[in-house]
């Protein structure tokens, strides 16, 4: 597969090359217990300050507001389950957003089972949530926000600091940000007073490892913990920290933040490219990514054809893309974003997403755009 | 950028009389070296007050930011400065006055003109300047006796000077202007408030520090470090002595009673100290001793364990609540580190039930069986020095730069 084209960016990542030494390093010379009092404990658990002060600075929040989890889905039940559950004695209402990742949705499907009271708002034809909905549902008694910041679907992007400030003038409610797939493409931090409360992310989709990830708060906020014992990360979630993993993800994290803009600006060039393309399929091709999405992922649909079938005719010419999302490509039925976006009919089935990454360049892409030519002549009788 | 200069006054020292030059210079030595980054500054001192030039905004920012640390500053103003006409100071006032715009203030303009050429006299200028300022801003009203704001213009030869606000200093005597003393410092929350507040009295401080491996770890010796580190930031480096003292406790435990033992321990700490002291040519020693706070803290303790000595044990936190100490301790951002949970050498050998009111003749006994003199005499030999501030700390980060 070495020829292979890999554009599935936002189902994971390929790690960096220098992510998977610094790992290698930490594991090989840094491998005591960070917990230990001698001295190799002692200078595991300073490598693992250094690497928390990272990512709380990238965050714009202090190191002792940084937990580090398995990954996104752990960060955003914890940051669900955990302020929910300990915020009662203000209410049980709950908002979020029909689009969210299924680890929010799963979650609060749970919360509402446990007799809390969750809500959804809903997204315009671009996957956006309207600001004055989010107003009208706001209540005295909402305790939690959540809310993703990029969606992993098409590329959406939620206003989450017009939010936050809402949210902060209206109610006692804590706003948590799934930034999963935003983290290391759009700017995301806490911003003193004016951002979110608590921030989910995941080290495999920048270029760091699967296992690994951050959940952070603004501040210490009224918080229940869940994985209990030895009272590791402040007491918040037991369990021998992984150093090489949170090391390995401050690093990713520190590059994806420094190559921010120059990646930005070519996944946006490449993302204007493949949509000229798109157009001129006219009928045939529905976009779902809005220009105003995020500029790595890219979704669309073709009229009443199966994804599966435009992946595999795409795979036997070396280029690997995916359905909606990694999560639900093997369910047949239609993914929950695709349904919010109220699609026609022909184009619920075929929702295709190219997503780009730090290892992709433009002959990749180049590529990408020539493979699709070809894959839309050879299928273009199935096309109604 | 507007400012020019930054007028800083000086604390109690502005009332000692033939000394007064002498806290002048410690007071720009320290501030030299506490800015020492900044590269070299341009002070400019005078009798009741110091100028330091201005070069640009990023300079002007550390120094507000770090001149409330530094001792022997009553109060300083950032000064800014335009042309000598009437329409740049006008400007030039507003922009001043835009830093109080958040709440209601009282304010007058004060006009000094010491270039006599200037066309206009002070209370016109005063005048203009106040008739333009007031419309501007909704908050402010007039009022000529104490006034929550002066704004002050002084019209000299080379420009026109302007400042309005005054932030509070440090108060105190500058570091260095009141001697030398050993500090001894535990690790606990106590023994860097007592120095703080002897380098607010200008006295320059060493630290002393015993150290008993293997029964104290080096976590508790770095949590030290630290703790010395953090009382650079007031202005002056410290020199940290630290004591071998596994050999001398172990001695003590086997000779003398469990229930003495601590008064013992601590005559042969201050014993120790006193020799560092007399090397190090420091006047007296500082604890963080705060009266009946636990049992070697006890008046009967505190004089058995004074006997060894005459020369003055200062302890400035004698009188002083726990609470309070943590207050302070959090002001100064050492109770963090202080708080961590390290054995030091005096949790270590703690016996379990102390004499509170231990008798000095009766320690004296119990201890006059071993020869201490000789092991003391080995631990302030074999003592470790450490200078603060130190780059210790940067080189651990270099170790790590690679894989972050």
């Amino acid at each position: 597969m070495n020829n292979t084209i890999y554009l599935d960016n936002s189902a994971t990542t390929k790690p960096l090359k220098e992510v998977l030494q610094a790992f290698m390093i930490v594991n090989e010379q840094y491998y005591a217990n960070p917990a230990s009092i001698h001295a190799m404990g002692v200078e595991a658990n300073d490598l693992l300050i250094r690497a928390r002060e990272q990512v709380a600075d990238i965050l714009q929040t202090e190191a002792k507001n940084v937990l580090f989890t398995s990954g996104g889905t752990e960060s955003n039940n914890a940051a669900i389950f955990g302020i929910a559950r300990s915020n009662t004695h203000i209410g049980k209402h709950i908002l979020t957003t029909e689009i969210e990742h299924p680890s929010v949705l799963e979650t609060v499907k749970q919360l509402a089972k446990e007799g809390f009271e969750v809500e959804y708002l809903n997204v315009d034809q671009h996957g956006v949530i309207s600001l004055d909905e989010l107003r009208a549902k706001i209540r005295k008694d909402t305790i939690l926000v959540s809310m993703m910041h990029v969606n992993n679907e098409m590329g959406a992007i939620q206003p989450i600091y017009e939010a936050a400030k809402l949210i902060h003038e209206m109610s006692r409610a804590a706003l948590h940000v799934d930034a999963v797939q935003s983290f290391g493409k759009l700017a995301v931090s806490f911003r003193g007073e004016d951002g979110p409360d608590c921030i989910s992310i995941s080290g495999h989709k920048i270029h760091g490892f699967k296992g690994s990830g951050v959940l952070a708060f603004r501040k210490a906020i009224r918080w229940q913990p869940y994985a209990l014992g030895g009272g590791q990360e402040f007491g918040l979630r037991s369990g021998t920290v992984a150093v090489p993993q949170a090391v390995a993800l401050s690093k990713a994290a520190r590059i994806a933040v420094e190559s921010l803009n120059e990646h930005a600006k070519k996944y946006r060039q490449w993302h204007d490219e493949i949509l000229a393309q798109l157009h001129e399929y006219g009928e045939a091709v529905q976009i779902l990514s809005t220009p105003r999405g995020a500029s790595h992922i890219l979704s669309f649909s073709v009229r009443d054809l199966k994804g599966e079938v435009i992946i595999n005719a795409m795979q036997k010419r070396g280029v690997i893309v995916s359905t909606s999302s990694a999560c639900s490509s093997k369910q047949t039925k239609t993914s929950h974003v695709v349904e919010a976006l109220h699609l026609d009919e022909h184009y619920k089935k075929g929702v295709i997403r190219v997503s780009f990454g730090a290892h992709n360049t433009a002959e990749d892409i180049e590529k990408f755009k020539q493979v699709l030519a070809e894959v839309m002549l050879e299928l273009k009788g199935e096309i109604k | 950028m507007i400012w020019k200069e930054i007028l800083i006054r000086y604390g109690e020292l502005s009332t000692k009389g033939r000394n007064k030059m002498d806290f002048i210079r410690r007071l720009r030595e320290n501030i030299r070296h506490a800015f020492a980054d900044l590269g070299h500054l341009h002070i400019r001192t005078e009798r009741d007050r110091m100028f330091i030039a201005i070069e640009n905004e990023a300079q002007m920012q550390t120094l507000v930011a770090g001149l409330p640390k530094i001792f022997g500053i009553q109060s300083f103003s950032p000064v800014a400065a335009c042309e000598k006409d009437i329409e740049s100071m006008k400007k030039l006032a507003i922009t001043i006055m835009e830093t109080f715009k958040e709440e209601q203030h009282t304010f007058k303009v004060e006009v000094k003109r010491t270039d006599k050429t200037f066309p206009l006299e002070s209370h016109a200028i005063q005048r203009e300047i106040g008739g333009y300022v007031l419309p501007h801003f909704k908050n402010l009203s007039v009022k000529v006796k104490k006034p929550d704001i002066e704004l002050r213009v002084e019209v000299r030869h080379d420009a026109t000077y302007m400042m309005a606000q005054v932030i509070s200093g440090a108060g105190g005597m500058p570091v260095g202007s009141n001697g030398k003393s050993l500090l001894m410092l535990s690790g606990g929350i106590d023994s860097p408030v007592a120095g703080y507040l002897m380098m607010k009295r200008g006295v320059r401080l060493e630290a002393i520090h015993f150290f008993s491996p293997p029964y104290t770890s080096q976590n508790s010796l770095e949590k030290v470090k630290v703790l010395a580190n953090e009382l650079t930031k007031f202005g002056a480096n410290i020199r940290l002595h630290v004591i071998p003292f596994t050999e001398i406790q172990v001695l003590i435990k086997e000779k003398v009673p469990s229930n003495v033992s601590m008064t013992t321990t601590r005559r042969m700490m201050l014993k120790v100290a006193d020799q560092v002291r007399e090397e190090i040519g420091a006047l007296a020693i500082v604890t963080g001793e705060s009266l009946g706070q636990v049992a070697s803290q006890t008046l009967e303790s505190l004089t058995a364990i004074n006997a060894v000595t005459n020369t003055p044990i200062l302890r400035p936190l004698i009188s002083t609540d726990k609470l309070e100490i943590i207050n302070l301790a959090e002001k100064i951002g050492t109770y963090e580190t202080s708080i961590q949970p390290f054995e030091d050498c005096c949790t270590i050998f703690t016996p379990a039930s102390p004499k509170t009111k231990p008798k000095l003749e009766k320690v004296e006994h119990y201890e006059s069986f071993s020869d201490f003199d000789e092991l003391i005499e080995r631990a302030v030999k074999n003592r470790e020095v450490y200078i603060f501030p130190k780059k210790e700390e940067e080189q651990k980060q270099d170790k790590f730069a690679d894989l972050l």
